[in-house]
């Protein structure tokens, strides 16, 4: 598991929902196939209404259009992140487009599931409140082992929670390596 | 020690444990996965990867794959994905999977079903769940939709699960859970002939917030859930994901025990109830007698304010229909009192399964099997003027743009659905509230929101409907 992830952070709010994240309307694309997965990361945070997409100015959009790929290897939201529909396509989405880690206050449970479960993002909790602290754009460190995001372009450095429980799952890379490592499931 | 709830015991006994406590994390046995089209390719994707091409399912006879979501679309990676459902099927040879025949691998929108007794096609996974008799009070259900906790209402502990969960337990039949500590919503008194429990949910979220049980069992007790239809309990339960909750879950009575005995081909399973020292991380009680129907306003299930309020919020549009709205008794509860109006504003009708839909031209207002000159329930809502789609989960989720009764403006339209999420059924620029299908009918009507009290002057009898 990578435990160091610098890069640029797209800033979202409360309450984000899979919806946002990845509309419905996108979800006939088939995870499985590798050339339809790709659009995921076309269309990830394709629901956010554009006030809210890229704080705090907004109108910045997580992945240009018609590209695959997003600038931003870090998202940072506030409460409840990923509430809502149980869609494993919102954190895929995120993963897809490339980002690698989320941080946020809270998450709804099962896109933090998701998220551990399908090894998709790092989901991270921050200690304080972190999103009027920080803009679109900012260049971060997140050090996952030693629970600090340190911002560069502002200078600053703020604590993170323990993985807790889920970080045996996170550093294996998801349920089944975390299985078959534990001898609960035959190698592949 | 500490008693237990009714979740923590379905826990202790699916993980061959007699005590857990909230905060653990156990490995449990699973005995019913559900998945759709919309979640199967993706879990399928992952079951093969991960186990190998020609692995098998853990036991065919407790895994149920009902199409439902992306059905009447013109889309040809939905019709696809229902494909890819069908293909795996046939390979695992799983007997409980409730085919749309009528998706073919041909260009354009699929003819929906004439006759919704002839047709292996269901509907909504959640509702169809119970019908087909996959529900059972004691067992553990998981499903690869956030709604699955509506088969709590059962006596059961059911929770929405991803793709990798969902792959994890075909080939598996296992799934790591954390124990949840329990909310204890409780409720005194009969319900009320103005309010459903759609209400009452509405009232619960708006007091905790959608993230108010994050990780938490919502626990729905006294007499006032007693006093509602098991239907009715399924609406509660169906939104504790609404307020972040893993599972929501109501006791086990003999309307729960009448339906499951006449449903379930499995005949033995446990009835669990709290211990009188059960231990809640929260707990709160109403009087039914004090409450007033609610809204949930946009873009969000916890912006709750009563009906009343709202009277100046015109509608561009109606929709009756979900999980959440669109069982028999939801149309009964509309029907009631559209009967012999006329509605201002387009209102879209989504039969919550097609058991409901063939119940909507077999019963009576009352409930009942119609006489040879009454008017079935449909009958009575496209005399209102509704249109009648088929069953689904249609527009509570947006979908394809060619689902019907989907948002693809700026209205502002009142639902029997469970999320007002910016986007949710399909328009940003849209605005959604959520409300009872009374609320919504009455709204309907009047073409602004409008409490239900203005037209409820008696009692709704639903009979037997969306029992037997």
């Amino acid at each position: 598991m990578q435990t160091i992830i610098r890069g640029k952070v797209f800033v979202l709010g409360d309450n984000i929902d899979t919806d946002q994240i990845i509309p419905a309307k996108f979800l006939s694309y088939n995870p499985s196939d590798p050339e339809e997965r790709k659009y995921f990361g076309m269309y990830a945070m394709d629901g956010v209404p554009a006030g809210q997409s890229g704080l705090p100015g907004g109108n910045t959009r997580f992945v240009r259009p018609n590209e695959f790929k997003s600038d931003y290897a870090i998202v940072l939201g506030g409460k409840n992140f990923g509430c809502g529909s149980s869609r494993e396509h919102a954190p895929l989405a995120i993963a897809e487009a490339g980002a690698r880690v989320v941080l946020a206050e809270f998450y709804a449970r099962i896109f933090f599931r998701n998220c551990v479960n399908g090894g998709y993002l790092v989901p991270c909790e921050t200690v304080e409140r972190l999103v009027e602290k920080t803009q679109t754009g900012d260049e971060l460190i997140v050090d996952i082992d030693n629970c600090l995001v340190t911002n560069v372009t502002r200078n600053t450095t703020h604590q993170l929670k323990p993985l807790g429980d889920v970080k045996p799952i996170i550093e294996a890379g998801g349920v089944f390596q975390y299985a078959r490592e534990a001898g609960m499931l035959k190698p592949a | 020690m500490a008693g237990m709830t009714i979740t923590e015991k379905i826990m202790a006994k699916h993980s061959g444990r007699k005590h857990v406590q909230p905060g653990e994390n156990i490995w449990v046995d699973v005995d019913i996965l559900m998945t759709h089209d919309v979640c199967g390719p993706g879990t399928i994707g992952i079951f093969h990867e991960k186990f190998g091409r020609n692995a098998k399912v853990w036991d065919k006879e407790r895994v149920v794959i009902i199409p439902d979501h992306y059905i009447f679309t013109a889309d040809q990676k939905c019709h696809r994905n229902v494909q890819i459902l069908r293909d795996f099927v046939r390979e695992q040879g799983l007997p409980y999977y409730y085919d749309p025949e009528f998706v073919k691998n041909e260009l354009g929108m699929p003819n929906p079903y004439l006759d919704p007794n002839k047709t292996t096609y269901k509907g909504v996974c959640h509702k169809a769940l119970p019908e087909e008799g996959h529900v059972r009070p004691g067992e553990i259900l998981l499903g690869t939709d956030s709604h699955t906790c509506t088969a709590g209402a059962f006596g059961q502990f059911a929770t929405g699960v991803g793709n990798t969960d969902a792959a994890f337990t075909l080939g598996t039949g296992k799934t790591w859970l954390k124990v949840p500590p329990t909310m204890k919503f409780e409720f005194h008194g009969e319900i009320p002939p103005y309010l459903t429990a759609k209400d009452l949910i509405l009232l619960v979220i708006g007091e905790i917030g959608v993230a108010g049980a994050t990780y938490k069992t919502m626990y729905f007790a006294g007499q006032g859930i007693r006093s509602l239809t098991l239907e009715d309990r399924m609406t509660l339960t169906n939104m504790a994901i609404e307020a972040g909750g893993k599972n929501g879950v109501c006791d086990v009575d003999e309307k729960t025990l009448q339906y499951v005995r006449h449903r379930s081909r499995i005949k033995n399973w446990e009835v669990f109830t709290d211990d009188a020292n059960a231990q809640y991380c929260y707990e709160k009680q109403w009087d039914l007698s004090t409450i007033e129907p609610l809204v949930a306003k946009p873009h969000s299930p916890d912006n709750r304010d009563t009906a009343r309020n709202c009277r100046d919020i015109k509608v561009d549009q109606a929709y009756i229909g979900s999980c959440t709205g669109g069982k028999i008794t939801d149309m009964i509860f509309a029907a009631s009192i559209l009967k012999g109006r006329e509605v201002k504003v387009p209102t879209y009708v989504v039969p919550g399964s097609t058991e409901v839909h063939s119940d909507m031209k077999r019963l009576n207002l009352v409930g009942a099997e119609k006489g040879p000159n009454e008017k079935s329930i449909e009958d009575i809502l496209l005399d209102a003027g509704c249109k009648v789609g088929p069953s689904g989960c249609s527009a509570c989720l947006g979908g394809p743009p060619d689902t019907f009764g989907r948002l693809g403006g700026t209205e502002v339209c009142i639902s029997t659905t469970n999320r007002n999420f910016p986007g949710r059924m399909g328009s940003m620029q849209a605005a959604v509230y959520l409300a009872s299908p009374l609320t919504v009918a009455a709204s309907a009507l009047t073409g602004h929101i409008t409490d239900p009290r203005e037209y409820v002057v008696k009692p709704i009898q639903t009979g037997m409907a969306g029992v037997l």
